[in-house]
């Protein structure tokens, strides 16, 4: 079974190319067909691989080397599969979310155009996802994250006729390559500096050639953690991620959600040797995340359009891991990606069935009432809404964030700042969660449901809502029953957090206090949204400034305009007349006048070509004999 | 031998100017027989009675035959010759003329390095050129086979004209 | 036998060709164009069988029947491509055929 890790990311790249090569000529039964049938394969290959991994004690890594990229002065990547717990995870979550929500596009899709192509690029997107998380070198991660962020942009940009669609996905691409630059830079000095990008080699090297916090080793994490901040949509290079929702749903859902831009997360707890080694740059990945999901929970609040609640409660989601990286709590990091990708997958499902249901609306204040008429999208949403404000005990949500605020508190890393920022977070999380459901599924109806929506968008909604149930129970904490088969089952690979001593008899006071917190915020949503409507438009229309900065993203955009647009056009307009062009405006003038004389010969009478001819073929006579 | 082989030439070279100077195409083309007829005598007296023999059945005799069937086809009128006049005046010919003579000067100027050397005149037969041919040369039998197929291909596609069909009630064109 | 210098045989098929050549440029009828044509490849030709009779090999024939195939195969194609234009332009003045100008 093991051998057959090169198929997992090998099957969504073949359903790619069959649907791009033979995309419209195929009957459009066969299209979902293909596509989720590649990507449920892989799925398939992903359990299999993962029970033999679970049962096995020995041995609990799988590389496969396929064949050597590239040979040149010592530099040779292998185009080798690297699977470790921490890949197993990541592969489980984008073959097996990704294959739900395959199944739903299959029918949220299928008034499309461009069906096939929509599918083309899903399967070219997980097949690029899995070559970032599979790779054994740093190299091949850098592929799969180039060919993630390719697809991002096709994506966001799928319904191209509208020109704002393009802007967005513009705008994604060109914020995210700001990282990815950072990024290269990284690795570069990561070669010159080891001499090797192959991951278990750097993990083995880092600690020998560096010593803790050299400047080189901050250095480099710094750059790989720009990689990561622009991906994940950290600040400072969150704002493309509302933009993003320009794509459609199970888009929102696949990548902006559940596993693309995770991907930061992926990198740093790949590379957390040298994060290790780095404790200020482990610091800046912490302050960031905590920065960012009170920023971008605070914009949540204030948002109109369902999708860029999601949006914003992502990157403030996002921001919890990337806390959790910052004080070293990496398993608790990678638990909360996996029930973040459940929850948050749904989430985004679920309001693209809204928004299908309520014909392209996407405005919360125009809906309301749906509880009665779409009663399984409102259950499942209301789990994963449940789930994502991690009310206490029922939900998965509860058991990863709890962890997190535990560790931010006890870890040895963490300290008061990091934990009153993750609270207030999470306060912040259950409101503008639960003011999404009021707005959304409780009051009157203001819409008409027009589409509701069949098996194929339903059966995705509830297999992920009873796994961000479940999915938590697998990591209960001390104070409830202690079980810990996650921590275990990372273990091997990634080091345990180190708490600070004499502090575990805390940890019911952190729960209750977070349970309280989360609580609280439902009955704050009901109070606002519910019981007195008229409240929050009267809050709005008092403090219109804040409010509107709130709704803009705390104007990062008019920021990034005034602070780098601006100039860059300045200075481009007064370089455009420069004198380097000249030579290349002279080209083109001769270029013009010969075109003009040439086009002057082609007079279309034969007998003027005749003379050409001849007169040609005098010229390389004379020539011959006189020289 | 040699006689022949000048008598032949000049006979060549005059015929030839007289197919360039004629107005009527069909006197021109029988001029053109006659200069094919005296280029196989050359050929003939050069030692290859068998292109010698081609040239005649051939340039003289198929080709030439396709061009008069062409001409009758086209049934050009006493206007032509004519119109013919009318082109052929002294301005246009000068320039290309002088042209033609500079290249043929230049031809005949490289001939005179050669050291003279003489034709014996003996025979290669058709025996020879036959072995050479399918030796060889033979996949340039083949390729001229291709050719000569594309030609006809070509020059049926090419040829072919619409028709036009009256019927009963409407009138239709067809390919 | 007396014996032809290899130069005269090439000063005729010279002259042949340059002869045609003329013709080729002064004349405006696609006729009068395409009978130039054939008396330049047969002056060609004649200058193969030159260098033939020169070296006494058969090679230079066999050259002259290539020739030979090939100007069968132009004047069948170019005799209805003539045709054509005369149905399309109802002239044969090659000058009128110039729409293709660029």
């Amino acid at each position: 079974m093991r051998d057959l890790l090169w198929l997992i990311p090998i099957l969504p790249f073949a359903g790619s190319f069959i649907l791009i090569v033979a995309g419209t000529r195929l009957p459009k039964k066969l299209v979902p067909l293909i596509g989720s049938g590649s990507v449920g394969l892989s799925a398939l290959i992903t359990i299999f691989i993962g029970i033999d991994f679970i049962t096995s004690t020995n041995d609990q890594i799988i590389q496969q080397v396929l064949w050597n990229w590239i040979d040149v002065a010592g530099f040779s990547p292998d185009f080798g599969l690297y699977l470790d717990s921490l890949s197993l995870t990541f592969v489980f979550v984008i073959t097996f979310v990704g294959f739900l929500i395959h199944v739903y596009s299959a029918e949220f899709m299928v008034d499309d155009e461009g069906y096939a192509r929509f599918f083309a690029y899903l399967n070219l997107f997980v097949g690029s996802m899995l070559l970032l998380v599979l790779g054994d070198n740093l190299v091949l991660l850098y592929f799969g994250w180039e060919g993630v962020g390719l697809c991002s942009f096709l994506l966001i940009g799928f319904w191209y006729q509208e020109e704002k669609n393009g802007y967005a996905a513009r705008k994604a691409f060109i914020i995210t390559r700001v990282g990815d630059t950072a990024m290269a830079i990284g690795l570069f000095m990561i070669f010159k500096a080891l001499g090797t990008v192959n991951i278990m080699d750097i993990q083995g090297q880092a600690p020998v050639v560096w010593t803790v916090g050299s400047q080189q080793v901050t250095i480099i994490a710094l750059l790989l953690l720009g990689g990561a901040v622009g991906k994940s949509a950290q600040l400072p290079l969150q704002n493309w991620l509302p933009d993003a929702m320009a794509g459609p749903s199970p888009v929102s859902a696949l990548i902006h959600a559940a596993t693309m831009v995770t991907a930061g997360v992926y990198l740093i707890t790949r590379t957390h040797a040298i994060f290790e080694l780095a404790p200020t740059a482990q610091f800046v990945v912490g302050a960031i995340g905590a920065i960012t999901l009170l920023l971008a929970g605070f914009s949540a609040l204030t948002q109109y359009d369902l999708k860029r609640v999601l949006a914003y409660s992502t990157i403030s989601q996002i921001g919890y891991m990337f806390l959790a990286l910052g004080v070293g709590a990496w398993s608790a990091a990678i638990l909360h990606f996996m029930i973040h990708a459940f929850f948050k997958a749904l989430l985004f499902l679920a309001a693209g069935a809204v928004i299908m249901a309520l014909h392209h609306e996407h405005d919360m204040f125009k809906m309301g009432g749906l509880r009665k008429k779409l009663p399984v999208i409102y259950w499942t949403f209301l789990i994963g809404a449940a789930s994502l404000a991690a009310l206490p005990l029922i939900t998965a949500g509860f058991y990863s964030k709890d962890q997190i605020l535990w560790l931010t508190w006890a870890g040895e890393k963490g300290n008061i700042w990091f934990f009153l920022s993750a609270l207030i977070g999470a306060f912040i999380t259950t409101v503008y969660t639960f003011r999404m459901i009021f707005l959304t599924f409780f009051g009157e109806e203001k819409t008409h449901v027009s589409h509701v929506p069949g098996s194929r968008i339903n059966i995705p909604l509830i297999v992920l809502a009873i796994l961000s149930t479940f999915a938590g129970f697998i990591e209960i904490p001390h104070s409830l029953g202690h079980i810990q088969l996650f921590t275990h089952f990372l273990d091997p690979i990634l080091p345990e957090t180190i708490l600070k001593p004499e502090i575990e008899s805390t940890e019911w006071m952190i729960q209750l206090l977070a349970a309280a917190l989360s609580i609280g915020g439902v009955f704050v949503a009901y109070y606002f949204y519910v019981m007195k409507p008229a409240l929050h438009v009267q809050i709005k229309s008092t403090i219109p400034q804040v409010h509107n900065f709130l709704l803009n993203g705390w104007r990062f955009d008019s920021l990034y305009n005034w602070l780098f647009v601006r100039p860059f056009v300045y200075l481009s307009n007064i370089n455009k007349n420069d004198f380097i062009d000249w030579p290349y405006h002279a080209l083109v003038n001769v270029a013009i006048f010969f075109n003009r004389i040439f086009s002057f010969t082609q007079s279309g009478i034969l007998r003027w070509y005749l003379i050409g001819i001849v007169i040609g073929a005098i010229t390389i006579l004379t020539l011959g004999l006189w020289m | 031998m040699l006689i022949i082989f000048y008598i032949a030439s000049f006979v060549a070279v005059i015929a030839t100017i007289l197919v360039i100077t004629q107005h009527n195409l069909v006197h021109a083309l029988l001029y053109l027989v006659v200069s094919f007829l005296a280029v196989a005598m050359v050929f003939y007296v050069l030692g290859a009675p068998f292109i010698a023999a081609l040239e005649v059945i051939i340039y003289a005799g198929a080709i030439i035959v396709l061009l008069i069937f062409v001409i009758m086809m086209l049934n050009l009128r006493q206007e032509s010759v004519a119109q013919e006049k009318q082109w052929l005046n002294l301005q246009i010919i000068v320039g290309p003329v002088v042209l033609a003579i500079i290249l043929g000067a230049e031809l005949l100027y490289m001939l005179s390095f050669e050291p003279t050397s003489g034709l014996e005149g003996n025979v290669i037969g058709a025996k020879a050129v036959g072995l050479s041919l399918y030796g060889p040369y033979v996949i340039g039998v083949e390729l001229s086979g291709i050719l000569l197929m594309a030609g006809i291909v070509g020059a049926y596609h090419l040829g072919r004209q619409k028709k036009k069909v009256t019927h009963r009630f409407l009138e239709t064109q067809e390919e | 036998m007396s014996v032809i210098p290899a130069e005269y045989g090439l000063v005729l098929a010279t002259t042949l060709f340059v002869l045609g050549l003329i013709s080729l440029l002064i004349r405006r009828n696609i006729i009068f164009m395409l009978i130039s044509v054939e008396i330049m490849l047969n002056a060609a030709g004649l200058a193969f069988i030159v260098a033939s009779a020169r070296w006494e090999q058969p090679d230079g024939q066999v050259m002259f029947l290539f020739i030979l195939t090939m100007a069968a195969a132009e004047v069948s194609v170019g005799l209805a491509l003539i045709l054509q234009i005369y149905h399309q332009i109802k002239t044969l003045n090659s000058d009128e055929a110039s729409k293709m100008k660029g």
